[in-house]
C-alpha cells in the first residue's frame, strides 16, 4: 500500500497568514506539500459550511489560519473566527469526525517559520489520523 | 461562454526548477473552460506581459489565470495587463506557485509539481465563477484632521496647509509642540526645539485655514475616506468637522519606571525628561552622574529599543559636560545605537570627552543604594568582568518612549490596530509606512514608534502627501471585494449588523420588509458578515461561497484523480 498523503486545505487571511506563507517561501522554509492554501480577506470570512464540505467530501484536514488576536487587520474579525471554528470541530466530533482535522491557529506576516511549523504538525496530525473517512463515502 | 486563459510562470528558475512547468500546462489546458494554456519565463516582463495580453486578443479570452507569485505583490501589475487587453480586471486570477509551492518543495520536484496542479486546478475552477466587478466611486470632503500638535502633527498640518486644504488640528494639551517641548535641544545636531516648533506654529496662525483645537480630544468618529464627521470634545462643548482625511499624530510619552533602580524611592533616581527640564535651568548642579540605558526596555514585556534614547543620553552626556566640564558621566549601556553619522560623531565626542560606557546585561542589572544627597550604583561592568561602585549625584534613567494613554481609545474611534505594545500598526512597513488599513486615515511620529524629531517632520509630510490624494482628486475609487446582500434571502436579522466591524450595514426597508444593506464606500471587504450569515444572504464579492466552493471541489477532484 502506498503511503499516506494528505489533501489539506488551509484558508489563509490575506493580511496576515497568507504574508506568513509567503515569507516562509521567501525564506526557503521546506515544508511537507499537502497543504493547499486558498486565500481569504479574513479568517472571519470562513463559514462553517466550507469546513463542513471540505470534511464531507473526502478532504482529509482543514487549517485555518489568521491575525494573532489584537492584530486583525479588520479590527476583531478573528476574534469571530477564535469562537467559530473551534465550534465547527466540535460539530463534526458530534457526528463523529475526528475534531483533529479542523485547526486554528495564529501566523503573523512575520512569522514565516511558524507557518512551517504549523504547517508541518498538521500534516503529522493528519497522517496520524490517517484518510478521512469520508473519503469512503460518496456524494 | 467560458474562454479561460492559463499562464504559468517560470519565474527563471525559481519555478521552473522545482515544478515541472510543462506538466502543469498540459494540465491546465485540459481543465474545463481552458481555451488557452501557455508558459511565461518571466511573467511579470515587460515580455512576459505583452505575451499575456496579446493571447487575450488572440484567442478572445474572458477570464485569465496567471500560476505565478504572490498577489499581494504582483496582482495589481496582471490586473492592469488584463484592463489593457480589454478585460475588466475582476475576471483575473492569481495562484501562487512560488511562495507556496516552489520555493517551499523545492527538493521534491514531483511532489511539487502535484500541487502546482491542484492549485491552478482551484485557480481555474474559482475563475470560471469570477464575474466583472465595477468599481464604486464616493465624493471626498476637502479638508482634513490632524489628531495631535506635536511635532509630527505640527508638521503634517503645515504641509496640508501648503497644499492649500483647510485643516482642523485636535491636541489635548493647551499648547503646541508635544513631547518635544520638554526637550531644550535636539541631537544630534543641537538643534533648538523650541524654534523648530514655533517656526511650525506660526504657518498654523498665519493660514486662515487652519483650525488648532487647543483643550480637545476626539470624542467620537464616524464615516469613511473622503466622508469622515470628526465629534471634538473641546470643554463642555462638542465641535463636529466633516473631513476627507484623518491623520494620527498622537505621539508618545516617557515610561515612568516605578520600582525600577530605586526611581519614586530616591529623590536622585530621575528620568532623562527631568534631566532635560533640569538642564534647561541656569542652576544645573550636579557633578557625578550615572544614564542608565534601556531602563525599561529590551527586556521581557517591553523587547523593543525605544530608538531615540541612547542619542538623547550621548546629547545629555555632552550638555552636563558643557555646562560643567568637570563633571563625571557614566553611561551604563546594553549596546549603543547611534545609528547615522551625525550620532555616530556624537558618540565619538562622548568618548573623547571622558564620558564613562559600562555595558552590562539584564543577568546583573546595577543595583541602587541609598546616600546622602545621592545615591550609590553598585553595576557589573560585562567589558571588566567586575562590579564597580559609582557615587552618584544623579541617575538618569533612559526609559523608553511608550503609547499614550489614551491610545486605545484613539484606536478604537478610528477603528485601527495597534501592536502589541499598544503603537499603532501601519497598512505595511514598506510599502505603505503612514497609512492605515483603513482608508483615509494615516498615521505619523511616535504614534507608530518612537523616532527621532527629524523622522517625525518626515513622517509628517509624508502622511499630509497622502492623506492629499484623496482630497485633490476629489473621489475615490472603493476595491470590489466588498460585501453585497441579496434582500430575498435576508431575515433582517441584523447578525451582519453586529459582525460588521466597520458599522457598514445597516437594515433597512426592502419593498415591504426589511433587509441588511451594505454601505461600500464604507465596507473594507473582509467578509465578516458573510460567515455570520445564516441564510447565505451576504456575498463577498471575489470571495462568493460558489467561487471557493468551486476550488474545494477542484482540489478534491484534481487529488481523486491523482496528479502526485
Amino acid at each position: 500500500m502506498s503511503e499516506f498523503n494528505p489533501n489539506i486545505l488551509a484558508f489563509c487571511c490575506n493580511w496576515c497568514s497568507y504574508a506568513g506563507a509567503d515569507l516562509a517561501g521567501v525564506n526557503r522554509l521546506q515544508m511537507p506539500p499537502n497543504v493547499n492554501v486558498v486565500r481569504v480577506m479574513c479568517s472571519a470570512s470562513v463559514k462553517p459550511e466550507y469546513v463542513f464540505k471540505a470534511i464531507s467530501q473526502g478532504i482529509d484536514g482543514v487549517l485555518v489560519l489568521g491575525c494573532h488576536i489584537g492584530d486583525c487587520h479588520y479590527l476583531t474579525g478573528n476574534h469571530r473566527t477564535a469562537k467559530r471554528i473551534p465550534l465547527t470541530a466540535k460539530i463534526l466530533e458530534k457526528v463523529g469526525i475526528d475534531p483533529r482535522r479542523v485547526q486554528l491557529d495564529w501566523v503573523s506576516a512575520a512569522e514565516g517559520e511558524k507557518f512551517q511549523q504549523v504547517v508541518t504538525q498538521f500534516v503529522d496530525d493528519i497522517r496520524s489520523l490517517g484518510p478521512n473517512p469520508m473519503k469512503e463515502v460518496r456524494f | 461562454m467560458l474562454r479561460i486563459g492559463v499562464f504559468v510562470c517560470h519565474c527563471g528558475h525559481n519555478i521552473a526548477s522545482a515544478v515541472d512547468v510543462d506538466e502543469v500546462v498540459e494540465f491546465a489546458r485540459k481543465l474545463p473552460g481552458v481555451v488557452y494554456a501557455g508558459q511565461n519565463l518571466y511573467s511579470c516582463s515587460q515580455e512576459g506581459l505583452g505575451s499575456i495580453k496579446k493571447s487575450i486578443e488572440d484567442n478572445d479570452l474572458n477570464r485569465v489565470v496567471v500560476a505565478a507569485c504572490t498577489p499581494r505583490t504582483h496582482e495589481p501589475l496582471f490586473r492592469r495587463a488584463c484592463e489593457q487587453a480589454g478585460i475588466n480586471k475582476y475576471l483575473f486570477e492569481f495562484v501562487n506557485i512560488r511562495e507556496h509551492c516552489s520555493w517551499i518543495h523545492a527538493k521534491e520536484p514531483e511532489a511539487a509539481t502535484g500541487k502546482a496542479k491542484k492549485l491552478v486546478a482551484m485557480g481555474v475552477a474559482k475563475a470560471s465563477l469570477l464575474e466583472p466587478q465595477e468599481e464604486g466611486e464616493s465624493a471626498v470632503i476637502p479638508r482634513a484632521v490632524v489628531i495631535g500638535a506635536g511635532i509630527s502633527g505640527l508638521a503634517a498640518a503645515a504641509s496640508l496647509l501648503d497644499q492649500g486644504i483647510e485643516t482642523h488640528i485636535i491636541e489635548s494639551k493647551n499648547c503646541v509642540g508635544g513631547l518635544l517641548r520638554e526637550v531644550a535641544v535636539i541631537g544630534p545636531e543641537d538643534i533648538d526645539s523650541r524654534n523648530l516648533i514655533n517656526s511650525l506654529e506660526k504657518r498654523l496662525t498665519s493660514s486662515p485655514k487652519a483650525h488648532l483645537h487647543l483643550n480637545s480630544r476626539v470624542k467620537e468618529v464616524k464615516g469613511f475616506v473622503g466622508n469622515f464627521e470628526v465629534t471634538i470634545a473641546k470643554g463642555d462643548e462638542d465641535i463636529t468637522v466633516q473631513a476627507g482625511a484623518i491623520i494620527v499624530a498622537t505621539g508618545t510619552r516617557e515610561f515612568q519606571p516605578a520600582g525600577e533602580y530605586g526611581f519614586d524611592e530616591y529623590p536622585a533616581v530621575i528620568t532623562q525628561l527631568e534631566l532635560e527640564r533640569r538642564l534647561a535651568k541656569s542652576d544645573f548642579a550636579a557633578s557625578r552622574m550615572a544614564i542608565i540605558n534601556c531602563a525599561g526596555s529590551r527586556q521581557p514585556g517591553r523587547e523593543y529599543c525605544s530608538r531615540v534614547c541612547c542619542n538623547a543620553s550621548l546629547k545629555n552626556a555632552l550638555r552636563i559636560l558643557d555646562k560643567n566640564p568637570d563633571a563625571q558621566v557614566t553611561i551604563l549601556h546594553r549596546d549603543i545605537m547611534s545609528c547615522g553619522a551625525a550620532a555616530e560623531e556624537l558618540y565619538r565626542r562622548a568618548s573623547e570627552r571622558g564620558v564613562r560606557f559600562v555595558r552590562y546585561g539584564l543577568e546583573k542589572r546595577p543595583q541602587v543604594h541609598a546616600k546622602e544627597n545621592g545615591v550609590v550604583l553598585e553595576a557589573f561592568d560585562e567589558t571588566l568582568d567586575e562590579t564597580i561602585d559609582l557615587d552618584l549625584d544623579l541617575l538618569i534613567l533612559a526609559t523608553p518612549l511608550v503609547p499614550p494613554e489614551d491610545s486605545v481609545e484613539t484606536g478604537k474611534h478610528l477603528k485601527v490596530p495597534r501592536d502589541k505594545y499598544g503603537f499603532f500598526l501601519e497598512a505595511h512597513v514598506k510599502l505603505r509606512p503612514v497609512e492605515f488599513a483603513t482608508d483615509g486615515v494615516f498615521v505619523c511620529g511616535s504614534a507608530r514608534w518612537p523616532v527621532s524629531a527629524r523622522e517625525c517632520i518626515w513622517q509628517g509630510q509624508a502622511a499630509a502627501a497622502k492623506a492629499s490624494i484623496p482630497i485633490s482628486e476629489g473621489k475615490v475609487r472603493i476595491e470590489a471585494i466588498t460585501a453585497e446582500v441579496d434582500p430575498d434571502r435576508c431575515a433582517a436579522c441584523g447578525n451582519c449588523v453586529l459582525a460588521c466591524p466597520y458599522e457598514a450595514i445597516e437594515i433597512v426597508e426592502h419593498l415591504d420588509t426589511m433587509a441588511a444593506k451594505v454601505n461600500e464606500a464604507q465596507c473594507k471587504g473582509c467578509g465578516t458578515c458573510v460567515a455570520a450569515c445564516h441564510n447565505d444572504a451576504i456575498q463577498q464579492k471575489g470571495f462568493s461561497s460558489r467561487q471557493l466552493g468551486a476550488m474545494i471541489d477542484a482540489l478534491i477532484r484534481t487529488a481523486t484523480e491523482g496528479t502526485q
